[in-house]
């Protein structure tokens, strides 16, 4: 990289290892403060607005007014620095709080989370990034649209950007929302629009530039947060801070405490308890609406029978019941659905932990790892940051330090679901109720933890105990002992997750509005200050409606996200692929692979999730196992039966694929 | 292809052909630590390795790291075929 370009580019390992020891320094202080008797609410509020207050700072400083800069950050961030962005980028809220927590519910089988997340990185290095980077434009879609010629294979591009982002942005507006509410006390819809301010000033005056300083930012912060509390977990329990490595012991433990618990007279009772109870639900259910309206009626009935001297607080637990209860039949069947798969689980005898295809079976997992891989390769939110590197040499490297990033969280979340699971199993499970720890309470509040008592023992039973996925790293630091500044930390980590990721998605949905649908296909004649008028104005109305939809708290969201993966996967990926790797994949074909992928896709997801279509098995959420082969087959025969590109377009394929000259497409 | 002059025909498809190959062993490596080990998982797993049954371990660890080198591996072997075949780009 040349040198001299800017004092901040020459020196960026300075400034970036400078910063991690302020900030260690920051947590060292708040830890002496806690010390001081800080209170656990103004260590909350301290972490947020310093955190927030300096991606700030990073956004502010980084304003552009050049086209490069603010869409591709000028072609100037070196690998390893588009490595952390890329880190932080990818990771979202569901990687950093979620996802040891699936592994923790799922075993095995869950894996197919972590393999498919980083797998995704090696078709990636080998199939696009160096080549996407060659042919050096600033969107995904002006590759679809040099490529194939023409506005047809553009729009489908930027219909699937936005399809697949938009999604992805609410989920991360929602976990904003409830990081900041669960970990600051305020209102939920006002830590949407507070985490909204934060995105939107990363990424507005700075466009791609800001945006990559401050995924670094946020990245260092985000390892940080999530390495600590599981070194000192393992310290806690094996002597040896290195949860990694030593999470093996822990998983033959878990594995010998699960025989026992297994055996126990009292959970056998307990799962007899959790059967009737899916009886009594399977009555509900069938005898709705008259089940529904005889609930509240007895609800009703046991209000009106209170004594005019009960206490208050009698009757305002009846009153909350009857606000409890599922507003019409088609809530209530979906509620009581879940009750039912819920007491279902738990009215057999768990699954070994580390035993393979016990909750999913074989075929699907593979399919869903298959699926979450290609998915990876074909968002464009992550191709994007290829761009803004200097070289094809360094868009090769750079995706190697991605995926090592990455790896860094990947690689220790399996350790987490050990670890906690392990505590469940050893120190929680067999305690008498009146004596659970102190986190349990904390997070029960929350929702995150629930139990009950089913066989009235006073003592918790492991099938008496729900425990959310998102508990796991949320608890870890209460679990392993570890004062309240580290939580806060976490807490810090999983903004910063959230955040980095919804920048890099907001900038990608804006991007095709502005640059693929304004500039090139309505206004080519577009001034660059009218450009990048229109792509911030947009990037602002972006933002407000994906927040505005956020505070809907929509349950299908989370399922939507998934959905993203399959549709990028389906749809993006083979006409990409193809244009680089197959000379002879014309226009076309480009848009029947990318139509016919992109629309069986969706018609499985929908069919398989509404109305009951089964296709070999396959889950909804592997749906993209069938249009991702779909779209290639389509791509080359569709191309083989009409006519060959232009002699233009192939020189251009040859140009994407050798280093040395320029691309067709030029710089501004 | 006029960007480009001075490189033969044939250096061209040797250096693309050099890259046919690589891909592929890469994409091999690729299918095998996660598919093929995820499809024996169970034979894997009766090996114990500190604890870790294998076939557990390369779903949760094994593979991650052979998906970094690999990728480590193909930028390292393409830069430097980038440099033998003469195709590099010009130092901007």
């Amino acid at each position: 990289m040349a040198k001299g370009k800017s004092p901040f580019l020459d020196n960026l390992g300075k400034i970036y290892a400078m910063y991690t020891g302020g900030f260690i320094l920051f947590v060292i202080g708040l830890a002496f403060g806690e010390k001081m008797g800080m209170s656990n609410a103004s260590i909350g509020y301290t972490y947020m607005f310093a955190t927030i207050g300096l991606y700030a700072v990073i956004g502010i400083s980084s304003r552009t007014a050049k086209v490069s800069e603010y869409y591709v950050a000028g072609r100037s961030v070196p690998a390893l620095f588009n490595g952390m962005a890329t880190g932080s980028d990818w990771m979202s809220a569901a990687s950093f709080i979620g996802m040891a927590g699936t592994i923790f519910g799922f075993g095995y089988d869950g894996l197919a989370y972590i393999m498919g997340w980083t797998g995704g990185y090696v078709l990636l290095a080998v199939f696009l990034g160096p080549y996407l980077r060659k042919f050096g434009q600033y969107t995904i879609p002006d590759f679809l649209g040099a490529r194939y010629g023409g506005s047809a294979a553009r729009t489908i591009g930027i219909i699937a950007a936005i399809v697949a982002s938009f999604t992805y942005l609410i989920a991360q507006v929602t976990g904003v929302g409830i990081i900041m509410s669960r970990f600051l006390g305020i209102d939920f819809q006002i830590g949407v629009f507070v985490g909204l301010a934060g995105i939107l000033v990363c990424s507005m005056l700075g466009g791609m530039k800001a945006v990559t300083w401050t995924q670094v930012a946020q990245y260092i912060i985000l390892i940080l947060a999530y390495l600590v509390p599981v070194t000192v977990m393992s310290y806690n329990v094996t002597g040896i801070p290195v949860s990694e490595v030593m999470y093996g012991q822990v998983l033959q433990k878990i594995d010998a405490k699960e025989k026992v618990i297994n055996a126990d007279p009292k959970e056998i009772e307990v799962m007899a308890l959790w059967k009737k109870e899916v009886e009594k639900i399977d009555a509900d259910l069938k005898n709705l609406p008259a089940s529904l309206d005889a609930k509240r009626q007895a609800l009703n009935d046991s209000l009106a029978a209170l004594p005019a001297d009960a206490a208050a607080a009698e009757k305002e637990k009846i009153q909350k019941a009857i606000a409890g209860l599922p507003k019409n039949p088609v809530e209530a069947k979906e509620k009581w659905e879940a009750a039912k798969k819920s007491a279902t689980e738990k009215s057999k005898p768990i699954k070994p932990y580390l035993e393979p295809f016990a909750r999913l079976d074989m075929l699907n997992m593979l399919a869903l790892t298959f699926c979450l891989m290609v998915g990876t390769a074909g968002l464009p939110h992550i191709l994007m940051r290829y761009y803004t590197v200097p070289s094809v040499k360094q868009a090769r490297i750079s995706v190697g330090w991605s995926l090592f990033f990455i790896f860094l969280l990947y690689f220790t979340a399996p350790a987490y679901a050990a670890f906690a699971r392990n505590e469940v199993l050893s120190n929680v499970v067999g305690l008498p109720i009146a004596q659970l720890p102190a986190w349990m309470a904390n997070w029960a509040k929350v929702g995150l933890v629930s139990f009950k008592d089913m066989n009235a023992d006073g003592i918790l039973q492991f099938y008496e105990l729900t425990i959310g996925a998102d508990a796991i790293v949320l608890a870890t630091p209460e679990i392993a002992g570890l004062p309240y500044v580290i939580s806060g930390l976490v807490a810090a980590g999983g903004l910063a997750a959230a955040l980095s990721t919804a920048d890099g998605l907001l900038l990608t949905i804006s991007n095709s509005l502005s640059h693929d649908l304004y500039y090139k296909m309505i206004n080519p004649k577009a001034s660059i200050l009218k450009r990048l008028t229109i792509s911030r104005v947009l990037l602002v109305i972006v933002a407000i409606i994906s927040a505005w939809v956020a505070t809907y708290k929509l349950t299908i969201i989370v399922e939507l996200v998934a959905w993203a993966f399959s549709i990028a996967a389906a749809s993006f990926f083979p006409a990409l692929v193809m244009g680089i790797w197959d000379k002879r994949a014309n226009k076309a074909g480009a848009l029947a692979g990318m139509w016919a992928g992109f629309l069986i896709c969706l018609f499985y997801m929908i069919g398989s999730r509404f109305y009951g279509l089964n296709w070999f098995g396959v889950k909804t959420i592997s749906s993209g196992l069938f249009g991702i082969p779909l779209g290639f087959i389509m791509i080359y025969v569709v191309s083989r039966m009409t006519a060959p590109p232009s002699p233009e377009l192939q020189d251009f394929v040859e140009s994407v694929r050798i280093p040395k000259g320029s691309a067709a497409a030029h710089e501004e | 292809m006029k960007e480009l002059k001075g490189i033969s025909k044939e250096t061209l498809q040797a250096y693309w052909k050099a890259n046919v190959r690589l891909t592929t062993f890469t994409l091999i490596v690729w299918f095998v630590v996660t598919y093929v080990c995820a499809f024996f998982v169970r034979e894997l797993n009766t090996i114990v390795i500190f604890g870790f049954p294998f076939g557990y371990y390369m779903g949760a660890q094994g593979s991650l790291i052979v998906f970094v080198w690999l990728i480590f591996n193909y930028a390292f072997k393409m830069n430097a075929n980038d440099k033998k075949y003469g195709v590099e780009e010009e130092e901007e």
